[in-house]
């Protein structure tokens, strides 16, 4: 029940098991080198009776390294205490995404781009291993039994890694036999994640724990505006700290290299430099927020239209004029994003937790000008994403290589982001306004619902652009709130505004849904209440997918929903939506707490994940989700002030949610014989909505404005 | 000057600047990473160590100050109350990406041998400067009790 992370402890592991990275995938034979089975590019029996498996998405908390062990423990009926798991090298052919065409780990897909390729994987293994033994006794592989890693027949009996030298020897087959459903071992069990015991111990290995010899540290002083560049340096200062060893510029800004950590911070820190910042971004958050207020005024680019919104609207009985107001986030990774970049051969050798690992790679290779097939990514462990590694433009990446080369690749160079550079460093969730102006009419029923949406887009300019942004419409910025999975709303229209701005921002845990859901749900709520209607049965007429509605009935049900009395002081907010086609219902219970924020006792959280490849993951996931979406909608807030600067430099001005102010919650998974959706991301849409309708019921007041400590909902 | 220092019950010692944070001296000169850097400023936890035996953030310590003293690391902590701590966190299985949680482990260590059955005030008093951003809190609060073999829920 070891993880075995570390990719150079794997290649020269027990067993004489080294193996090559280089299978062709899908080849017909197994292309074992040493005496062991390697069927594909994902499976691994060592003659030592372990199995590994070569995880292709960055592990980053969300426990698609476990997740893809299971799968493949699960077809190949292996013991899970043989079970390991290695991280992919930077190949495209064998390891890419295949929704994406590229390695990478994003949109909640890993489980569900890889389930049937895994399950593939695991079966061609287990057929292999199950004919090995077969033609060894003498008996027909239909005879054969398989449980817990030991193949039988009779009084035959021999383990996976008895049987993979032979196995080895054996055609690949195409097209194996998968499992059906009802003879999973492991799959929806709970079963102990792989990686636990290093990360409890310390052993655990991320790239900020890379030690080579003669490295050097090097910390970027970047510019105090988004877009500005560097006019004059003066280094002296810098200089004269000791540890540091040289001062060089990069795109970026000014690079400084010392012999620890520490000292490159301070050296970064000392530097006097004349900055050019006539191309910067000099408008402050308040600024922009007025300038997106006026563009949400105007129809913007039509989105998508149903009916007719503006004649519903003007025969409706009563309407909501409402403009939400959402702020640039930051990620906040626990680990900063950090790199070490070494020459080696004619190529680059890069640690990295590289969430695009060929995209980033090529990037790299790029900026050292040195070649991608010559060079060679290490993958550890990533302290974290929610979205901050997977940067369309590679920047973080671009910037270590501009350090590295810009040292002449002297010696290997470290590059860690300070928690300063990684807050004020941009890359947010873009900030966001909503417009809606929603009708009901005398029966209580919606008449109209017109909703105009500004922000940066996200993709726009970056290498995604075509796949995101379609006849001038950025998906990303209007998923969920679009009519197509939620509501049924008879006139409806959707409009956008791409707004231009400097500052760098990206997708965020949950993406468009950070703000879609909470406009959309704590919408519905107050007409709902404004009907006189029932939060839970006037969303369940309304809804548009039975799985949606399934998981909002089961957690009504077990969160007492209307049927149970609320301490005094307290009251219930429930909100649900679709995400990553996942379905997550949320119920909130919620008290003013004592600074006249929001305190939330309990959640209970629902999810119809499609198959729960494992059930404690998932749990895992909505918790986080949960706490994560929390933290945000209470504190979370990237403010630019006069000219541009970044306020909010470290936590404690960037507040993150702490342990006393996380929920108990309780999570019910939907059961579903439905292909498996994410995880890592839909447990965040709904927390915010529901912990706003709860307040409403509390104080009377309508959340316009995230994060509550903003306080114009107070 | 050399700093002299025990560390993980072993004569360590450091030659450069006194004013570098014993963070820094323990992962970039003596080569244990189990203790991470996270914010540099006290915000965060993801440096916690044990120094003579109660909770402390290596980032803002210079190392200057610690001369004489004893100096514990997740790599070294050892006892009844670290091995409980482990099995719980384990059987949890608490860590998602955890970076963060040699600091909370440090923490939860710290708290229950300075209180061996903690409150859930307790608890929330002692981990407040230990920040999780994949918000692990439900079952670091568990864990803790779990360890601690106490029982209950907040209401």
């Amino acid at each position: 029940m070891n993880a075995v992370a570390n990719r150079r402890a794997f290649l020269a592991g027990a067993g004489g098991l080294a193996i090559g990275f280089t299978l062709p995938s899908g080849g017909a034979r197994a292309q074992a080198s040493g005496a062991a089975l390697a069927p594909n590019a994902f499976v691994r029996v060592g003659t030592d009776n372990s199995v590994t498996v070569v995880a292709k998405h960055v592990e980053m908390g969300q426990g698609p390294s476990t997740g893809v062990t299971t799968i493949i423990a699960d077809e190949m009926d292996a013991a899970w205490d043989q079970m390991r798991f290695v991280f992919a090298p930077a190949n495209d052919p064998l390891y890419k995404n295949l929704m994406f065409g590229t390695m990478g780990a994003g949109g909640s897909s890993a489980i569900k781009e890889s389930w049937m390729q895994m399950r593939m994987a695991g079966a061609a293994a287990r057929a292999m291993l199950v004919e090995a033994a077969a033609r060894r006794w003498g008996v027909p592989a239909s005879a054969m039994g398989v449980r817990n890693g030991v193949v039988s027949s009779g009084s035959h009996k021999a383990t996976f890694g008895e049987l993979a030298a032979d196995a080895a020897a054996l055609p690949v087959p195409a097209n194996p036999t998968v499992k059906k459903p009802d003879q999973f071992v492991y799959i929806g069990k709970k079963f102990a994640k792989l990686d636990s015991r290093a990360k409890t111990d310390g052993s655990a290995m991320f790239t900020q724990d890379v030690r080579l010899p003669n490295m050097v540290h090097a910390a970027v002083r970047r510019p105090p505006a988004f877009g500005g560049t560097v006019k004059k340096v003066e280094a002296g200062a810098a200089k004269a700290i000791p540890g540091v060893i040289d001062v060089k510029p990069v795109p970026s800004g000014v690079a400084v290299y010392a012999s620890d950590t520490w000292s490159a911070q301070r050296g970064a820190a000392a530097l006097e430099v004349d900055w050019d910042l006539s191309k910067a971004e000099t408008r402050s958050s308040a600024q922009m927020l007025a300038e997106y207020s006026a563009a949400v005024r105007t129809p913007g680019t039509q989105v998508e239209t149903t009916g007719n919104a503006a004649t519903a609207l003007a025969r409706a009985a009563k309407k909501i004029d409402a403009t939400f107001y959402f702020p640039f986030l930051a990620h906040a990774p626990m680990e900063t994003l950090d790199y070490v970049i070494e020459k080696k051969g004619d190529g680059i050798a890069v640690h990295a937790g590289s969430q695009f690992q060929v995209g980033e790679m090529r990037a790299m290779c790029g900026v050292a000008g040195v070649p991608f097939e010559k060079s060679e990514l290490i993958q550890h462990y990533a302290g974290g994403s929610f979205g901050r590694r997977a940067t369309p433009a590679m920047f973080d990446a671009s910037e270590a290589a501009a350090c590295a080369r810009a040292y002449g690749f002297a010696a290997p160079v470290k590059v860690v982001a300070s928690r300063e550079n990684d807050l004020t460093g941009g890359f947010y969730r873009p900030m966001t306004v909503h417009r809606v102006q929603v009708g009901l009419d005398a029966n209580g029923e919606v008449s109209g619902w017109d909703q105009v949406c500004a922000a940066k887009s996200i993709m726009k300019g970056t290498p995604f652009e075509a796949m995101g942004i379609k006849d001038g419409v950025d998906g990303n910025m209007i998923e969920g709130a679009n009519d197509t999975n939620q509501y049924r709303i008879a006139d409806f229209r959707l409009g956008q505004h791409l707004m231009e701005t400097p500052v760098p921002v990206l997708w965020w845990r949950s993406v468009g849904h950070t703000h879609t859901a909470f406009v959309k749900e704590t919408l519905i709520d107050e007409l709902l209440a404004m009907a006189g209607k029932d939060p839970v049965a006037g969303r369940l007429a309304l809804l548009k997918h039975e799985r949606a509605a399934g998981a909002l009935r089961k957690v009504a049900e077990i969160s007492g929903f209307g049927k149970r009395a609320i301490a005094k002081g307290r009251a219930l907010g429930v909100a649900v939506h679709e995400s990553f086609d996942s379905y997550v219902a949320q119920v909130a219970e919620v008290s003013v707490g004592a600074d006249g924020l929001p305190k939330v006792h309990k959640v209970w959280c629902t999810v119809d994940c499609g198959i729960a490849v494992n059930p404690d993951v998932v749990r895992a996931q909505m918790e986080g989700g949960i706490g994560y979406g929390l933290g945000h909608a209470l504190y979370g807030e990237i403010t630019l002030g006069e000219g541009g600067q970044v306020l909010e430099s470290n936590f404690d001005t960037y507040r993150s949610l702490r342990i006393g102010e996380m929920p108990d919650v309780e999570v019910a998974i939907i059961p579903s014989a439905e292909k498996p959706s994410g995880v890592g991301e839909p447990g965040v849409p709904p927390i915010a909505p529901a912990v706003a309708n709860a307040w409403r019921r509390l104080t009377g007041k309508a959340v316009r404005r995230l994060p509550f400590a903003h306080g114009d909902n107070a | 000057m050399a700093i002299d220092f025990q560390l993980n019950g072993k004569p360590a010692s450091f030659a450069g600047d006194p004013e570098t944070p014993l963070l820094w001296v323990l992962r970039d000169h003596l080569g244990l990473t189990g203790t991470k850097y996270g914010c540099g400023v006290a915000q965060c936890g993801a440096c916690t160590v044990h120094l003579d035996g109660k909770n402390r953030r290596s980032c803002v310590t210079p190392v200057g100050t610690i001369a004489g003293k004893s100096v514990t690391t997740i790599e070294g902590v050892t006892g009844k109350t670290a091995e409980a701590v482990r099995a719980a966190w384990v059987g949890l299985d608490v860590p998602q990406c955890g970076f963060c949680q040699s600091g909370q482990g440090m923490s939860a260590i710290g708290l229950l041998t300075a209180k061996p059955k903690p409150t859930d005030d307790d608890i929330d008093h002692a981990m407040a400067g230990n920040i999780c951003r994949c918000a692990t809190y439900v079952r670091i609060r568990q864990a803790i009790k779990d360890a601690a073999g106490v029982k209950g829920v907040r209401a």
